[in-house]
């Protein structure tokens, strides 16, 4: 099968109705930057789901943030994506610029540097992410504990897919599965997942040719209600994952229930650090609410129930510049990648 | 002399001492050498004039410094008005604590430039301030530039027309991959690409071709770019992505990044918009003169309404939209 015949079946499918939801903020980066809404069929509807971390962390994290902001003794550090999303009140960008100290890193092994060489202050890193990710914290912690740096806290918002997803499939016909976080947990979660919800999972990898493969077999699976979990992103992920990686998380890290935005708080959809490590920990437990601001609609994007452009506030009081909620500050954000990528049809 | 102090900045012998050891030293020429408040320059009927401030960080990177960059960025904004540069102003903030070695390495890198350029730096002002960082001090510049324009040159985004062609001269990308590469300790062989772009502009324009519209690719990126191009003209502006420039390097760097080339600065690429059926002979003089050997036709102009759409690699479009905020990369 040759990758123009797998395009011209999505662009031609004349079969029932599908909508097929992508749950790894890279997927929806990729899928926009491919251009592939252009190449599908009406009848394929392509919706986002909760796979940006930023876009799922609730407005009280923010607020928590700011709020330590405020204590001269504390540093605040975090990813660039965070800083531009608005909290209650204001956004960590707007205390910054208020005085707070808050910095930004590209990877999470900055703030061991900084926490090392500035002993007089107390570095809480704000340790937001999936399975993907929990690993990279494991080494951070790691690292602290035999370097002896007691000046690092973590405020985390930590969380696991399999549960979320269970949350939004009402009305989905198929999944692309998180590929990245499968790397990590290897297929099993998934092959589960998809016996469960009677319902195709298909984990892809990132390129655009890949992208339309792994669509081309969720639509055939989905065609044929084949509830079946497919990996088509075998050069790097294998059926048992990454057990190295899993093991140093379960060292530090434990289960419990998370708040996600625009999905309440999920039962065992999180990961805090364990009662031996509460050292490092920020009272990151107490985060248990998930309140937007004014007006935003956030969680009905992140949910699938609605897409970006039929948010009333997308392009007019939330652009990119001036933002309402989180998807339209993150990379990965549904909202942020249509209005950066969109499809010629819709151009307003 | 070791470290840039307060007493650099005051205006009396120290600031002299300064400008002689250091600028004079360095950018010795006809209209500098006197010093005065004013330099007295020969002129022309049309002027093309223009400002930039550099604040980089690190000061130097791979591929230059910000000397070069403030060189170079001002040679290239006056080339892109179709005119050819001739003389520069060089004011220096120096923060408190920079080492005098750095601002003469910073120095000897303007006079390169300049020179290879065909500039001269002929009037500057040095001020001291305290450092943002004491730890790291460093210095920011700012440089104006004046050119002259015969009096049929006339290139202006408003000529762009239906049938042009869309040329970039090379490679997208390396100096926002170099620069976050430094940032970010990150190993590897991206360079900056800044560098003065007279010698492919002097091609096309000796060669008679009908350049309607340049624009240097700076922050923002190609795309921010053609989407200024587009609407000032009121055009629609095609690319194919497969025909983009950008070296393994830099594409590998961004994939790991979660950043979109489309998005990411350089300081020594030019994109020009010429008639289709010059395009090739603009794209061979281009490869053939200096910083120019990657340069590729990657689109061309339809009427429509204003815009700039992408054909991706795999066949679908999008549409692109100018750079919104920074370009922060993706965390998971």
């Amino acid at each position: 099968m040759k990758l123009s015949d797998a395009a011209e079946y999505l662009r031609t499918y004349n079969g029932r109705e599908l909508r097929l939801m992508e749950v790894c903020g890279t997927h929806t980066a990729g899928i926009r930057q491919n251009g592939i809404p252009s190449m599908l069929s009406e009848k394929i509807h392509l919706v986002t789901g909760p796979g940006c971390p930023v876009c799922v962390t609730v407005t009280q994290y923010i607020d928590r943030l700011t709020e330590l902001s405020q204590d001269d003794r504390n540093v605040i550090v975090t990813f660039g994506d965070l800083l531009r999303v608005p909290g209650s009140s204001i956004s960590l960008e707007q205390a910054r610029s208020r005085g707070a100290d808050i910095r930004y890193v590209y990877s999470p092994m900055d703030v061991l540097r900084l926490a090392d060489e500035d002993k007089d202050h107390d570095y809480i890193f704000a340790a937001v992410g999936f399975e993907t990710t929990a690993p990279v914290y494991a080494a951070l912690l790691a690292e602290a504990e035999e370097k002896k740096i007691y000046n690092l806290r973590l405020l985390t918002s930590l969380k696991t897919m399999p549960e979320a997803i269970q949350r939004v499939s009402d009305g989905i016909d198929g999944f692309l599965a998180p590929g990245h976080v499968a790397v990590i947990t290897g297929t099993g979660d998934y092959r589960e997942l998809a016996q469960k919800l009677g319902i195709p999972f298909v984990i892809s990898g990132f390129e655009g040719e890949e992208l339309i493969a792994a669509l081309y077999a969720l639509v055939l699976l989905a065609e044929k209600g084949d509830a079946v979990c497919l990996n088509m992103y075998t050069r790097a992920v294998s059926d048992q994952g990454n057990e190295k990686a899993r093991e140093a998380v379960d060292r530090f890290f434990t289960g419990g229930d998370a708040a996600w935005r625009g999905l309440g708080v999920i039962p065992g959809s999180g990961l805090y650090l364990r009662e031996e490590y509460g050292k490092y920990d920020q009272g990151s437990r107490d985060i248990t609410q998930d309140k937007e601001p004014a007006g935003c609609r956030c969680s009905d994007v992140i949910t699938g129930r609605l897409t970006s452009l039929d948010c009333p506030l997308y392009g007019k009081t939330c652009t990119p510049e001036h933002p309402v909620g989180a998807c339209m500050v993150s990379a990965e954000g549904s909202c942020f990648n249509t209005y950066r990528n969109m499809n010629i049809s819709e151009q307003k | 002399m070791d470290r840039i102090e307060r007493s650099h900045g005051s205006g009396g012998v120290a600031t002299s001492q300064l400008i002689e050891s250091i600028f004079r030293e360095a950018f010795s020429n006809e209209f500098l050498n006197g010093l005065t408040d004013a330099a007295v320059l020969p002129g022309a009927k049309r002027l093309a004039y223009t400002t930039d401030s550099y604040v980089v960080r690190p000061i130097f990177f791979r591929g230059g410094d910000i000397g070069r960059l403030a060189v170079c960025g001002t040679v290239n904004d006056l080339l892109t008005s179709g005119a050819k540069p001739a003389y520069i102003t060089a004011g220096y903030i120096l923060e408190e604590g920079l080492a005098t070695d750095d601002l003469r390495k910073v120095a000897a890198s303007m006079a390169d430039a300049a020179f290879e350029a065909g500039v001269y730096i002929v009037t500057g002002d040095t001020k001291v301030v305290e450092p943002a960082d004491p730890k790291a001090p460093g210095l920011m510049i700012n440089t104006s530039g004046i050119g002259f324009l015969s009096d049929t040159t006339h290139v202006d985004p408003s000529r762009i027309q239906t049938g042009d062609a869309v040329i970039v001269s090379g490679s997208l990308g390396d100096h926002h991959a170099a620069i976050l590469s430094e940032r970010m300790n990150i190993q590897n062989d991206i360079c900056s690409d800044a560098a003065p772009l007279g010698d492919m502009v002097e091609k096309l324009f000796d060669s008679g071709l009908h350049i309607h519209a340049m624009r240097d690719v700076t922050r923002g990126g190609l795309a921010t770019i053609l989407y200024e191009l587009a609407h000032s003209a009121n055009v629609h502006i095609y690319i194919e992505e497969k025909d983009l420039p950008i070296s393994q390097d830099v594409a590998g760097f961004a994939g790991l990044l979660g950043l979109d080339p489309l998005y990411m600065g350089n300081e020594g690429k030019m994109v020009f918009l010429l008639p289709g059926e010059e395009a090739e002979r603009a794209v061979d003089l281009i490869r053939h003169s200096r910083y120019g050997e990657n340069a590729a036709i990657i689109g061309c102009v339809k009427a429509e309404s204003s815009g700039t759409v992408v054909h991706t690699a795999i066949g679908g479009t999008r549409v692109l939209a100018p750079l919104v905020g920074e370009g922060l990369p993706r965390i998971c």
